[in-house]
């Protein structure tokens, strides 16, 4: 196999946010874990660009670095649970079963998968394909009922966490 | 990305639906374990999203290819639902217990 340009770029990118995804895991303090999910989804935004996705690439970094991550991080501060020493990781066998249990997944579905999927090189997708035009025709045309539903879910979702967060359990 | 092989993308969207799960198994922290969960579905998006481009021949036409963006699009809108409420749920059982830990949240145990 030749190596390109392209996949010199994309080898720096996956292992970028292959590294900030291990990070998420692997910090104790919350707030660095919030701040590596960040840098994984820009860096996805970044890929999707890559596969020519305008549209949905814009949408990964408007909707998840800024709405779902700032949700994140305000909760974080609203509990004050930065200082690592509210929520202290002790050792215990999750650690190690959950480690194992990792690999050997990784194992079983790259034994499967890779060989199928090394050969396929070369995107199909015509030109445009990602793009906005393209989206909204598809969304408001086939898929406007689950659009609807989602609508519905998006307000249940608002009214649910209103209440949830007004009223005192006791 | 010509020349890109499809195993490339899918590679690392398997290591971060890994990485995704073995943080949910080790993590004590809520917070924690809802980012977790959000890098899971990032990877499937991920992977959704390589397919569309890779295997498109043979479809009819770009209405048909595009299920996978659309596929995409209604996950981000579920995850942002999914983390509203999650967060409003540990708020609350955070003024409830002063303790999130998740061992030691047991109060559905009969």
């Amino acid at each position: 196999m030749k190596i390109t340009p392209d996949m010199i770029v994309f080898a720096m990118l996956a292992g970028m946010a292959a590294l900030s995804a291990v990070g998420v895991v692997a910090f104790r303090n919350a707030v660095r874990s919030a701040l590596c999910l960040v840098f994984t989804f820009f860096l996805l935004g970044f890929l999707y660009f890559a596969l020519n996705m305008e549209m949905l690439g814009i949408t990964q970094i408007v909707v998840y670095t800024g709405a779902i991550m700032v949700l994140f991080l305000f909760v974080i501060m609203l509990l004050n649970l930065g200082a690592s020493h509210v929520l202290e990781e002790k050792s215990d066998p999750k650690k190690v079963i959950g480690i194992g249990f990792g690999v050997s997944l990784a194992v079983l579905l790259a034994s499967q998968i890779v060989p199928v999927l090394i050969k396929v090189n070369a995107p199909t997708a015509p030109e445009g394909f990602g793009s906005p035009q393209v989206i909204g025709n598809v969304l408001f045309t086939d898929y406007v009922f689950p659009f609807e539903a989602v609508s519905i879910l998006l307000l249940l979702g608002i009214v649910g966490s209103v209440l949830l967060a007004k009223r005192r359990l006791s | 990305m010509n020349g890109v092989p499809l195993a490339g993308f899918i590679g690392l969207s398997m290591f971060m639906f890994i990485t995704g799960v073995v943080g949910v198994i080790i993590r004590r922290n809520p917070i924690v374990i809802f980012m977790c969960i959000e890098l899971m579905l990032n990877a499937v998006n991920l992977a959704f999203l390589a397919f569309a481009r890779y295997k498109f021949s043979g479809l009819a036409n770009v209405n048909q290819g595009a299920a996978g963006q659309m596929m995409v699009v209604f996950v981000m809108a579920v995850a942002a639902a999914e983390v509203a409420v999650g967060l409003g749920i540990i708020m609350a059982i955070y003024r409830l217990k002063e303790n999130i830990d998740v061992d030691e949240l047991n109060l559905l145990k009969g």
